[in-house]
């Protein structure tokens, strides 16, 4: 299980195409970090519906 | 019980039973009715498809080699839109004035008055469209042989669009967002239908067999024939709910 | 084991709030396992060079993309002829992250696509019933919230799902039924065409998509039963709605 690159230069020139590799990886980082933005923004939305509701009917 | 009493008693069931026959014919012989009193929305279909179709040669130049090579192409998805825009007519005046739950109501089983509604609307709609498609064809220049397939692509495309179209406008009925909506469900779907019907067309034009495309567009409308208008029953059941 | 204990929304909220980090754990080591494998391990491909190497997002997504569906798909299923309220919630919940993986398996696609194939998009049959698979997953979000009545869009959206699937082997066999630029399956049962490293990373990122998936609709049925439960006492009881 040797690492294929000889340095970190290497690494991250993809062997002259890292803008293609790097905007792919990068688009799967911003797909999740967008993802999971919106799973916690859509609980804190759910979270606050419940709380209005009862406050609604507290006024009742 | 004689034999003449069961089979008596067995047709009365039958009858209150309604049947996919009964049903079908029934629904498409109401649709047609209506359509021949108002054929206005028949008229605007096919006017809507004779300019979206000039439209192109306006637009994009007049080279009678250019409209060769997109005339079949340009043909499908004028006919496609055309098709389109003709769904919303199929249920919405039902679904408002009532008679639509009073066809769930009914003693036919939803499969036939569902078969029939859609039959009556590609007889106004998509037949049309076809038998108007020669035409076009000829205003862009295609050989007499590339505009019978195409029109054959036609006859055996637009059921399949009426068909999928129909399902998608009973599962829009009462919704939020309208036609946008209707477009995002139904054009999607339309896509593989309009792949292989203009590619039948196409392959005709460059000296191709049209038979694959052809083949693939059947059995496309025989697998449409038998599972849609189950789905287009069931979507107007929800939808009367 | 009782499933209709667990196919209750109450029961399964709890459920699902306990199973969810254990998935997303998984995912995480999984992730750098193959990330590692794929981005540091793996050898040079002979013919395409480093740019490959977009295949270990590429092919995990775009399967989870065609799976996702299926299973939203069944789903569905289960809603229209049970009539079940999960079930539906379940199909709501993986929408989302499955319209996610389509339109990450399209962007790396095209990415990849630039350099091997001289361009970013072919209107070829696989690409573009990938891209009918988006606009399905969007058709179906819309239809499942066009509705006053959650209910209404439960079932309507339901069947919609159910019509799209004659998608998923369209793109499945495209390959194989049209002449593309698109390159056929790297790995089928025979035997692969790909070395064991790349063979090994691309399963392992595969893996590790499918927990992502699992753990994140896991996450947000959570807030689909609090939206529709929000009148409900259990609901109303719990510590983090006080």
């Amino acid at each position: 299980m040797n690492l294929w690159w000889s340095s970190w230069e290497a690494f991250w020139a993809m062997g002259g195409q890292s803008y293609f590799v790097w905007m792919s990886y990068g688009a799967l980082l911003a797909a999740v970090v967008v993802e999971m933005v919106s799973l916690r923004l859509r609980r804190h939305r759910a979270l606050a519906a419940i709380e209005e509701e009862r406050d609604l009917e507290a006024e009742d | 019980m004689s034999g003449e009493a069961v089979s008596a008693t067995t047709a009365r069931r039958e009858q209150a039973r309604g049947s996919f026959a009964g049903g079908f014919s029934w629904a498409m012989a109401r649709d047609l009715r209506l359509a021949w009193r108002h054929p206005d929305e028949a008229v605007l279909t096919v006017a809507f498809f004779a300019l979206v179709a000039s439209l192109f040669p306006l637009g994009i130049g007049a080279e009678p080699q250019l409209l060769v090579r997109i005339g079949p192409g340009v043909i499908w998805v004028a006919a496609l839109l055309a098709a389109f825009l003709a769904l919303p007519g199929l249920f919405a005046a039902d679904y408002v004035d009532g008679s639509l739950e009073q066809m769930t109501l009914s003693p036919h089983p939803a499969l036939g008055w569902a078969a029939g509604k859609i039959a009556a609307h590609w007889i106004v709609s998509g037949l049309p469209l076809t038998l108007l498609s020669p035409l076009i064809g000829l205003q862009y220049g295609l050989a007499p042989d590339t505009l019978a397939i195409q029109a054959l692509s036609l006859l055996v495309g637009t059921p399949v669009l009426s068909l999928l179209g129909g399902a998608c406008a009973a599962l829009a009925l009462g919704a939020r967002g309208g036609g946008m909506l209707l477009a995002l469900l139904a054009l999607p779907l339309f896509v593989p239908v309009l792949i292989f019907g203009a590619g039948a067309a196409e392959a005709q034009a460059t000296g191709l067999s049209p038979a694959p495309h052809l083949s693939l567009l059947t059995a496309g409308l025989i697998a449409a024939l038998v599972g849609l208008p189950w789905a287009v029953g069931a979507a107007v059941k929800i939808a009367v709910d | 084991m009782n499933w209709f204990y667990f196919a209750s929304p109450a029961t399964f909220y709890g459920l699902a709030g306990r199973m969810a980090p254990w998935f997303f754990v998984t995912a995480a080591i999984l992730a750098a396992w193959g990330l590692y494998l794929g981005l540091g391990v793996a050898p040079t491909d002979a013919q395409q060079g480093e740019v490959y190497r977009v295949i270990f997002i590429h092919v995990p997504t775009a399967w989870m993309s065609m799976f996702l569906y299926f299973v939203m798909a069944c789903y569905c299923g289960l809603t229209l002829v049970f009539n079940t309220r999960l079930s539906a919630m379940m199909a709501r919940a993986i929408a989302p992250t499955g319209a996610l993986m389509t339109f990450v398996a399209l962007w790396t696609g095209s990415f990849w696509g630039r350099p091997t194939w001289g361009t970013y998009w072919v209107w070829d049959a696989r690409l573009t019933s990938e891209l009918v698979l988006l606009f399905l997953y969007f058709g179906y979000m819309a239809l499942a919230n066009a509705f006053e009545d959650p209910r209404r869009g439960d079932r309507a959206s339901a069947l919609l799902a159910i019509i799209g699937v004659v998608n998923l082997p369209i793109i499945y066999f495209s390959v194989q039924w049209w002449n593309t630029l698109h390159q056929g399956s790297s790995v089928s049962f025979k035997g692969t065409s790909m070395h064991v490293t790349m063979l090994t990373g691309m399963l392992v990122m595969s893996a590790a998509a499918w927990m992502y998936a699992i753990g994140a609709t896991l996450v947000r049925v959570r807030s689909v039963i609090l939206e529709r439960e929000r009148r409900a006492q259990w609901v109303r009881n719990l510590p983090e709605a006080a």
